[in-house]
């Protein structure tokens, strides 16, 4: 098994392919996201990273933290720079087992990387792309993204005009195009992460897996409670983690038979400090509107 | 095998004999027809290579430059504005020292749209760090994409190799497709040292700070030092393989000369025409084509321009707010050389593919043989004023 | 697996490889200068189930076996503290440095 055995006391491959030493804030989600991939791709991987956190995470030249190959490429180019690094292997021949992964932020995905993923979903590469989603450009300084939350503070919502469009449904478009899959997942969860990676690694077509990664630092929350946090957006359903097969069959992987309410995970982060309680409000009333629609898709073709 | 082919499809015989592994390309008029018989050839299996139908070009050139990290020798093709579309990624390709081979076929830049050709797009990649070629006729089209994989993955900067639009690509003419093999024992596999390779894991373009980035840029202009030269050897030996001969520049009845004409791509071939009937009257004028324009050929241009009286310069291109762009060059080229500088006349001409013909360079031939010396850095033909 | 802690040495551009390719690991930056608190953990209420070597995004927790609580690697710990808040047993004390 690639990436190292699974000793029966972990739950989650042992080998680290990442190493330490990474510049990665204190607490940071998308470490903790790249640091479960490479447990279950291993070194037989490559990495396509556009401009985001990763780009600086991984170190300046001339050092690296993840010890797999990684073409550090332009902003908007993540997919298909990892498409043309997988047509390129497979015009070389025999490299047939070596997985070309995009890994970007949500900037480089939901915005100005949306293109290429269309393109790449369309064609249906033989790739997997994983977002690890902090909500906004974290990378430039915590500016809004379409990935950024309504009522979320950024430096571009000030506080006074706050993010008042909802978070774009990234799974969603990808369903759209009928991908072999689509999921997303939680850092706070990583065995149902280590499953979804696994299930990636064995499809051929173009995968997407879209990773909730909290970030203290934008976030306006203590570093301690990245986990807790991402655990949080499941629990009240702000994050639901489902998958999409073929973009028409819907699987939930969590549907706890009660929900926590938004105020739990509102209340632990600045970011959402402003909101008053017509704010909570209303996300709760889209929470639960959106489960309701999801819910419904996961009926239509069970 | 002679055949009679359009410029566009030299390109893809081009393409198909330097056994390229991987295309990416977007279709943008002149261009259409290369991607469309590259195509056809991968589906027919004479050519084994992975096409990528992307979504732009900015895709195109990404693409294009993810298949090349990894040790595949990667093509592509556009125009204009395709080629301005990707520029972001015309900087990365050089940057990333990758030896890719990209056909651009000449063609205006809009507003207003404008199919017909003139050199400013190609012309405004001339920093970032491409070689380019500018070719005559659809022969060295083809024969350019060969020497381009061959110095590039040498000296590890990519070519760009330009094609006059409608004048070059949409028009046939006799071109010799050389057998594969024997291109074979001119162009080996390419092999790259440094590699994305799980055997041997590298980070590539990371964070490159004030203290490290100018030494990768001095190692890109080094690589263009030595490109002048791997660009003449290369010439050599191909004409040793394929009998015929490119260098730099090329000369037309220069020996004697006392004024020299400047031109480069399908405007020399016209002049070519222009020379002979204006020595038949006795004027002692010579044809100096540049082909490649980057390294720029400075030597040459020294060489064949110094202690002339007159060089006139035609420039299918225009740098606003200065002057045609061969001719500033030029200009530059000669200021720190010792010798007797010509006058250097510039004219601007065949914007947006207006034909230059025989006439328009008779007469901007006159005007320059009339005058002292110019008055101005812009001599426009044939404007409507 | 080992990562490699050796700096590297590039004094010029004649010793740069041609294109912008690493030469070395960022294991050899330790940041345990980076934290302000650093966590203890009390072996004889840890239970190891191994929860804080699993959300560490630093990989600074090293798992030595199943019969062994694992150790917190202070070369590179940035003190962040998930793994004191996510201890099931609240074996894990941040101290201050």
């Amino acid at each position: 098994m690639v990436g190292g055995e699974t000793m029966s006391k972990l739950t989650i491959p042992q080998e680290e392919i990442m190493s330490s030493g990474h510049l990665g804030c204190q607490g940071c989600g998308g470490t903790l996201a790249m640091r479960y991939m490479l447990k279950v791709f291993g070194r037989k991987t490559m990495l396509a990273v556009p401009a985001c956190c990763w780009s600086v995470i991984d170190g300046p030249w001339p050092y690296s933290t993840v010890s797999v190959p990684l073409f550090h490429t332009a902003f908007e180019t993540a997919a298909i720079a990892a498409s043309g690094i997988k047509s390129g292997l497979d015009a070389l021949g025999g490299k047939e087992d070596i997985n070309v992964i995009a890994w970007a932020g949500d900037g480089g995905t939901f915005d100005i990387g949306i293109q290429a993923i269309s393109g790449a979903a369309e064609r249906n590469d033989n790739i997997l792309y994983v977002v690890y989603d902090n909500e906004a450009y974290m990378n430039t300084g915590i500016q809004r993204s379409s990935a950024t939350p309504w009522g979320s503070w950024t430096t571009t919502t000030p506080v006074n005009s706050p993010k008042n469009r909802p978070k774009k449904d990234l799974v969603e478009i990808l369903a759209a195009h009928r991908v072999p899959y689509a999921a997303t997942a939680s850092i706070a969860y990583p065995e149902d992460l280590v499953k979804k990676f696994e299930k990636a690694k064995n499809t051929e077509g173009f995968k997407l897996i879209h990773v909730f990664a909290p970030c203290p630092t934008g976030w306006k929350m203590p570093p301690d409670l990245t986990v807790k946090v991402a655990r949080l957006a499941v629990q009240t359903r702000i994050f639901p983690v489902y998958e999409v097969e073929n973009g028409v069959t819907y699987k939930l992987n969590f549907n706890p038979k009660k929900f926590v309410p938004v105020d739990e995970y509102l209340k632990l982060q600045g970011r959402f400090r402003h909101l008053k309680e017509d704010g909570y409000k209303f996300i709760q009333k889209n929470v639960e509107y959106e489960w309701e629609l999801l819910k419904k898709k996961v009926e239509t073709f069970k | 095998m002679e055949k009679v082919i359009l410029g566009n499809h030299a390109v893809s015989y081009g393409a198909l004999v330097s056994r390229v592994q991987t295309i990416a390309a977007y279709p943008i008029t002149p261009q259409t027809l290369i991607v469309e018989r590259l195509s056809e050839m991968v589906a027919d299996g004479d050519l084994d290579a992975i096409f990528t139908k992307v979504e732009s070009e900015h895709s195109a050139l990404a693409s294009t430059i993810g298949s090349s990290s990894v040790g595949a020798r990667a093509f592509t093709a556009t125009s204009s504005q395709g080629l301005a579309l990707m520029h972001e990624m015309i900087h990365w390709a050089a940057g990333a020292r990758l030896p890719i081979v990209l056909a651009n076929v000449n063609r205006a830049m809009a507003p207003g749209w404008n199919i017909w050709t003139d050199q400013n797009d190609s012309l405004s990649c001339r920093d970032t760090g491409w070689m380019q070629v500018y070719c005559q006729n659809n022969q060295e089209v083809l024969d350019s994409i060969i020497m381009g994989y061959k110095v590039s993955e040498q000296v590890l900067l990519p070519t760009m190799v330009s094609l006059d639009a409608f004048v070059l690509s949409h028009t046939a003419e006799n071109v010799d497709i050389p057998d594969i093999k024997l291109v074979d024992k001119y162009l080996p596999p390419y092999k790259l040292k440094i590699k994305m390779d799980v055997d041997d894991p590298h980070s590539f373009g990371a964070l490159s700070s004030p203290e490290n980035y100018m030494e990768f840029r001095y190692k890109m202009q080094e690589a263009m030092y030595k490109a002048e030269d791997i660009i003449i050897k290369e010439g050599k030996e191909f004409e040793r393989i394929f009998g015929r001969k490119y260098g730099m520049v090329e000369e037309y009845r220069t020996e004697g000369a006392e004024i020299i004409l400047v031109v480069s791509a399908t405007i020399a071939s016209t002049a070519r025409a222009s020379i002979d009937s204006l020595r038949a009257k006795g004027i002692k004028i010579g044809l100096l084509r540049i082909r490649v324009f980057r390294p720029f050929p400075v030597k040459d241009v020294a060489r064949v321009l110094l202690n002339k009286k007159k060089a006139i310069v035609i420039d299918r291109n225009i740098s606003y707010g200065k002057s045609g762009i061969f001719f500033d060059e030029i200009k530059g080229a000669f200021y720190n050389i010792e010798g007797e500088k010509p006058k250097i006349f510039g004219y601007i001409a065949g914007l947006g593919g207006r034909d230059v013909t025989p006439e328009a360079i008779f007469d901007m031939v006159n005007d320059a043989m009339r005058k002292d010396k110019p008055e101005k850095d812009i001599i426009w033909s044939g404007v409507k004023l | 697996m080992k990562h490699d802690k050796k700096k590297v040495e590039i004094k010029c551009a004649s010793n740069m490889p041609d294109m912008t390719a690493s030469l070395g690991s960022m294991a050899s930056n330790k940041t345990a200068s980076w934290r302000n608190l650093r966590p203890e953990i009390d072996e004889s209420k840890c239970i190891k189930c191994f929860i804080c070597w699993k959300f560490c995004p630093d990989a600074a927790i090293d798992f030595i076996n199943e019969n062994t609580p694992p150790k917190i690697n202070y070369d590179y710990c940035k003190g962040c503290g998930i793994c004191a808040t996510e201890c099931p047993t609240k074996c894990i004390e941040m101290v201050e440095e």
